[in-house]
């Protein structure tokens, strides 16, 4: 009954490739659009002190939601769809992310905002060129955890069917059969390890700067 | 006297800047700085010399008066463009330390769409300019000493080749050594390029010894004096301003005259090479340091310059306390600082003051020794320099520290020292 009935692996690569695809276009999608909704609001945050607590206050308060209670209150907005998980999902990804991308912009050195817009760039080549390339590397810690985080909360919407892996969870669950739910945790895990691999590098390709730490020659 | 420079290339008229919280930095100011000098703005912090510098590419918009660059009312440029066309220089480099130190050059000369190519190229061009080799072009700025990053600093402002630059206390942040060395860079630039440079520090040193004019500001932003460093030492407008120029004022006028414009005479040296056999050295007939006429110490002969078989000085040998055997190089020499006629009046005073035969060693271009000056001629030259200077300097009565402005041009200092 508890031990791992190693026979189902081999009967159901086809599910668990079509699950972890399945798990991957949420979690995508949710960390993304995360990503295009954070930036705007941190941009504003950081600029307009002000608004700055609101901000971060509203999205802390959205993550306090419990995540099955999101699911149950955007069913009746978005209906039983692929968008109710990816939505719920990409309001969890908003905290960490509007939080890391203003400390990232915080982080940035006055001198080198100054100097740009001393040098003739406007303000929003200054963001663009200047601002968000330095903030990036506190920017991508924020996404690495969100990328993590939402890949591990992808199972909860399986309550609406689109819980990609977590699919195998209910599976489980409900045949008191655990090799699914092992393979479930340990595919989860391994996605996860492999998003935060995959996002390591896409820092290191895109911060050059940060590579040569050693001073002078 | 008259300038041939006399276009104003930047104007202050009647400018002040309050702030919301009720302070001033800039106070009805007034000011015209003239196409092609270097104008320091010296202050203690608070006077508003950063706020008066920043006016100017408007990173900093005036609450009342108005700022023109090249007769043009600075409000009616776009920012943006305007800034593209006056170089800027500030506190710690502010390179950025995502790019490399070519591509920080090239900013100015990509955002006026010269193109990536060009771009690069010219900023490979201007980092040789300020004395960084090509390796460095690749590097990223946290990679390079402190002196190298203002030299790129310096290198980005002059990128596109503007009319104006601004540096705002540029050297503040580097040691004493390399600070010198970036100030002569700077003045050798600025004998090349003639760029307007306003330049912004609270070393008093560091204004004597770059501006063509300086600016004394007192807090509250208050102009006190405008004027040559020359006059400014000599008829400070006010205790202010002497006292901001300290103690002393007479030796750093002597600093701006060199030996060579001052026309120091000196008198032949018999020195001593340093091959010579100890055995041949008399103790007589040594240096005289001033043609004969000085007596007492120092010139009776004891001290002699020993010279290296090429001729060039390389410390005082005490005729009272040679070896026993050897050659002249065995001896215990002090030490001795050549002076060349590019050195100023105040290095030899000084060098006066520590040499044991009281006189200098004067030197041709190529190092070789030309000859001594003594202490009291030294001193004679300098006190008749001195006089001089303050003559040249036109009394600076009420109001005339702001009117004489004109006059007061960037040929001053040659002028002054000529006399």
């Amino acid at each position: 009954m508890t031990a791992i009935d190693w026979a189902w692996f081999p009967d159901h690569i086809g599910d668990m490739t079509t699950l972890t695809l399945d798990h991957l276009s949420i979690a995508v999608p949710a960390v993304l659009s995360g990503l295009v909704i954070a930036l705007p609001l941190a941009v504003v945050a950081h600029r307009v002190r002000k608004l700055r607590g609101l901000i971060l206050g509203a999205s802390n308060v959205l993550f306090t939601v419990p995540s099955l209670a999101f699911f149950v209150l955007l069913l009746p907005v978005t209906g039983l769809t692929r968008g109710t998980a990816i939505t719920g999902l990409t309001i969890y990804t908003l905290v960490v992310l509007i939080r890391n991308t203003v400390d990232g912009l915080d982080s940035v050195p006055a001198h080198a905002r100054e100097a740009s817009l001393a040098m003739g760039s406007r303000p929003l080549r200054t963001l663009l060129t200047v601002e968000l390339p330095l903030a990036l590397p506190v920017i991508m810690a924020g996404v690495r955890v969100a990328t993590v985080m939402t890949i591990s909360l992808v199972s909860v919407a399986s309550y609406i069917g689109y819980g990609g892996l977590g699919q195998l969870f209910t599976d489980g669950f409900q045949r008191s059969y655990t090799t699914p739910v092992i393979a479930g945790v340990l595919l989860t895990l391994l996605l996860a390890l492999l998003a935060d691999a995959v996002l390591v590098a896409v820092q290191y390709l895109c911060t050059p700067w940060a590579r040569h730490r050693t001073k002078g020659a | 006297m008259q300038s041939g420079k006399g276009h104003r290339m930047i104007s202050f008229d009647a400018v002040s800047k309050h702030y919301p919280n009720g302070t001033t930095a800039v106070d009805d100011l007034t000011l015209e700085l003239p196409e092609g000098g270097l104008t320091v703005l010296v202050g203690s912090s608070g006077c508003g010399k950063t706020t008066t510098l920043r006016m100017i590419n408007r990173m900093v918009e005036p609450s009342s008066g108005t700022v023109r660059v090249a007769g043009r009312d600075v409000r009616d440029s776009d920012a943006a463009e305007l800034r593209r066309s006056i170089g800027y220089v500030i506190q710690q480099s502010g390179l950025f330390p995502h790019r490399t130190v070519l591509d920080n050059v090239a900013t100015v000369p990509l955002l006026l769409g010269w193109g990536r190519q060009k771009s690069r190229s010219r900023a490979a061009e201007l980092l040789e300019r300020v004395g960084l080799d090509a390796g460095s072009a690749k590097r990223y700025p946290h990679q390079l000493s402190g002196g190298q990053q203002q030299r790129v600093g310096v290198a980005r402002a002059l990128a596109a080749d503007p009319p104006v630059l601004l540096m705002d206390e540029p050297f503040g942040a580097v040691d004493p050594v390399v600070r010198t060395q970036l100030q002569d860079e700077l003045l050798r630039l600025q004998r090349d390029l003639r760029k307007t440079v306003v330049f912004v520090t609270h070393d008093i040193d560091e204004a004597v010894r770059l501006g063509d004019r300086i600016a004394v500001f007192r807090t509250g932003g208050r102009l006190v004096q405008c004027a040559p460093p020359a006059q400014l030492l000599t008829r400070p407008a006010d205790d202010f301003v002497a006292g901001f120029l300290g103690a002393e004022r007479g030796l750093k006028l002597l600093s701006l005259t060199t030996l060579g414009e001052a026309a120091v005479p000196h008198t032949p040296a018999s020195p001593v090479r340093t091959d010579e056999p100890v055995s041949g050295i008399r103790t007589d007939g040594g240096t005289r340091t001033d043609g004969g006429k000085e007596t007492g110490p120092g010139t009776d002969g004891r001290w002699r310059i020993a010279v290296a078989p090429d001729g060039r000085p390389v410390g005082w040998l005490d005729t009272e306390a040679l070896p026993t055997g050897g050659t002249a190089g065995d001896a215990d020499l002090l030490p001795l600082r050549p002076l060349h006629d590019e050195d100023s009046l105040l290095a030899a005073l000084d060098e006066s003051l520590t040499s044991p035969a009281r006189a200098v060693a004067r030197v041709h271009g190529d190092g070789v020794l030309a000859g001594v000056t003594g202490r009291a001629a030294l001193h004679e030259r300098a006190a008749l320099h001195h006089a001089a200077a303050a003559m040249e300097a036109e009394p600076a009565g009420d109001e005339s520290h702001l009117d004489r402005q004109d006059s007061a041009d960037t040929g001053a200092r040659t002028a002054e020292a000529g006399a």
